[in-house]
């Protein structure tokens, strides 16, 4: 028996688009105020998952169940709202400013235009954009870093339980990827979400993942603790640790225990 | 310039423009709307811009000709004219709406599904106004052809500055045929300036 707190919880999943399967059998619980960090090559299928999730795309077999309910019982509008989606490629409105991008789910909600604007203003100010600056820009104003944090601003503004972030930090340099990583750790913190972030870079899941889910060929490969992760269980784990820069850790090294 | 021909060039000017916006003005009534439908409907698309697309080739003079004998739509008058202006209409403002919505980022779409926008609010607050751009233009495109082809309408007696150049061929007078020429060009140029103007304005964002 899952005791009921779990909020997201994903019961032998499989998904096919057209006759080819993305993605087989897969079983995943997050609990509030966990990150499980997908970690997989590309084209593994770990866009295709949180598609499943947000409803994006129909799941073959199988159930997923968001706050205790199944998606196929949800209002598919309501539920999307409740989830915060963090999307790959942004998905900003270019013809929206930066302020209506990010209350785009208080306005779907019919949050009134004061309560509205307050909630953004703290949410750029949250993800380091200052709305003094920022607010009435157009996303074509904006370096892909800062319209990723709009994205992320949009994703927490209805306070949802449930976070789906896909590859955010991919397109940023070094520098800002990690003070990034560090603000969203303490976003994490403050706003204790459940988080399913995608990643294909295993430093990133080393840093802020609850537990890795290593997916390989659209199959769950292994589900692990950072720390367990380090040990190399599975090939593919190995694999992925062999990626990691040769300085950060010998191989000989003993695994920190968990 | 004699007093009553001035006066006649703008009457005749007002019943030119007026034939122009009643038939611009159906044919984005039915295009626009019709335009969003085939987006939603890959199948129709094919079938509706062909028949749109044939419409157009017919030569003018021909389609007034051919809604003549027809009951109630045809008869001599300004109706069968603005039916035929508005056949003509149609294709531009259809085929812009249809691109301007089917061109819209994927990317963006897939971003308000899943915010968890409904396929109405997709279509009003999403895609209608990044296809205004597009949508404009047709209209731009539809009104500046129509103001010509109006001219013809006078051959079945619609009345508008084709009057003048129906008269002036018949007398060979070409000063009257300038007094229709005229005015339609300057119409023409100045309504696709004035259209241009404010889709650059509305495309800006
Ligand atoms: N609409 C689609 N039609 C056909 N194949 C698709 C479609 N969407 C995804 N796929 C395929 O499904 C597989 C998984 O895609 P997905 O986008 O989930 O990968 P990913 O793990 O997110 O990759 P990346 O790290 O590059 O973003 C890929 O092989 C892809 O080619
Ligand atoms: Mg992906």
């Amino acid at each position: 028996m899952n005791p009921p707190a779990a909020v997201l919880d994903i019961r032998n999943l499989s998904c096919r688009v057209g006759d080819r399967w993305i993605l087989n059998n897969i079983s995943l619980r997050i609990d509030a105020g966990e990150t499980v960090v997908l970690l997989g090559r590309s084209g593994c299928g770990k866009t295709t998952l949180l598609k499943c999730v947000n409803g994006l795309v129909q799941a073959a077999q199988g159930d997923i169940v968001f706050q205790g309910r199944s998606t196929s019982e949800w209002d598919p509008y309501r539920m999307r709202r409740f989830i915060g989606y963090v999307i790959q490629d942004f998905g900003l409105f270019p013809h929206w400013t930066v302020a209506a991008n990010a209350g785009l789910v208080l306005k779907l909600e019919n949050w009134e235009p004061p309560a509205i604007e307050a909630r953004v203003h703290l949410m750029l100010d949250a993800v380091g954009l200052p709305p003094a600056e920022f607010a009435a820009r157009y996303p074509r104003q904006l370096s892909g870093g800062q319209k990723q944090r709009v994205g992320i601003a949009r994703a927490l503004a209805a306070d949802p339980p449930l976070l789906l972030l896909d590859e955010p930090f991919a397109a940023l340099d070094p520098i800002t990827r990690f003070e990034l990583q560090q603000h969203f750790m303490e976003l994490r913190s403050t706003f204790r979400k459940a988080a399913l972030f995608v990643t294909h870079d295993v430093r990133e899941a080393l840093m802020l993942a609850s537990r890795i889910v290593l997916l390989k060929d659209g199959a769950i490969d292994l589900i692990a603790t950072p720390g367990t992760f380090l040990s190399g269980v599975t090939d593919e784990s190995r694999a992925f640790l062999a990626s990691l820069d040769s300085g950060t850790r010998r191989v000989d090294e003993p695994a920190p225990g968990d | 310039m004699s007093q009553r021909l001035a006066t006649e060039i703008v009457s005749l000017s007002f019943e030119h423009l007026w034939l122009v916006l009643i038939s611009i003005g159906v044919a984005a009534a039915l295009a626009i709307p019709g335009g969003v439908l085939l987006t939603r409907r890959a199948g129709l698309r094919r079938g509706m811009l062909a028949f749109a697309n044939v419409m157009q080739t017919v030569p003018s003079l021909a389609l007034f000709g051919f809604l003549l004998p027809i009951p109630f739509i045809g008869g001599i008058g300004p109706h069968t004219a603005i039916i035929a202006l508005c056949l003509y209409a149609l294709l531009p403002i259809l085929r812009n709406t249809v691109v301007g919505i089917t061109g819209v980022d994927p990317i963006v779409r897939e971003a308000a599904v899943a915010m968890g926008m409904t396929p109405n609010q997709i279509l009003w607050q999403v895609e209608l106004p990044l296809a205004v751009p597009l949508v404009l233009a047709g209209l731009r495109i539809a009104t500046v052809t129509t103001i010509g082809t109006a001219t013809i309408a006078a051959a079945i007696g619609a009345g508008g500055l084709g009057v003048f150049i129906f008269q002036g061929i018949a007398s060979v007078d070409a000063a009257m045929i300038l007094a229709g020429a005229i005015p339609a060009a300057l119409m023409a140029i100045a309504a696709d300036e004035g259209l241009e103007w404010i889709e650059k304005k509305l495309s800006r964002v």
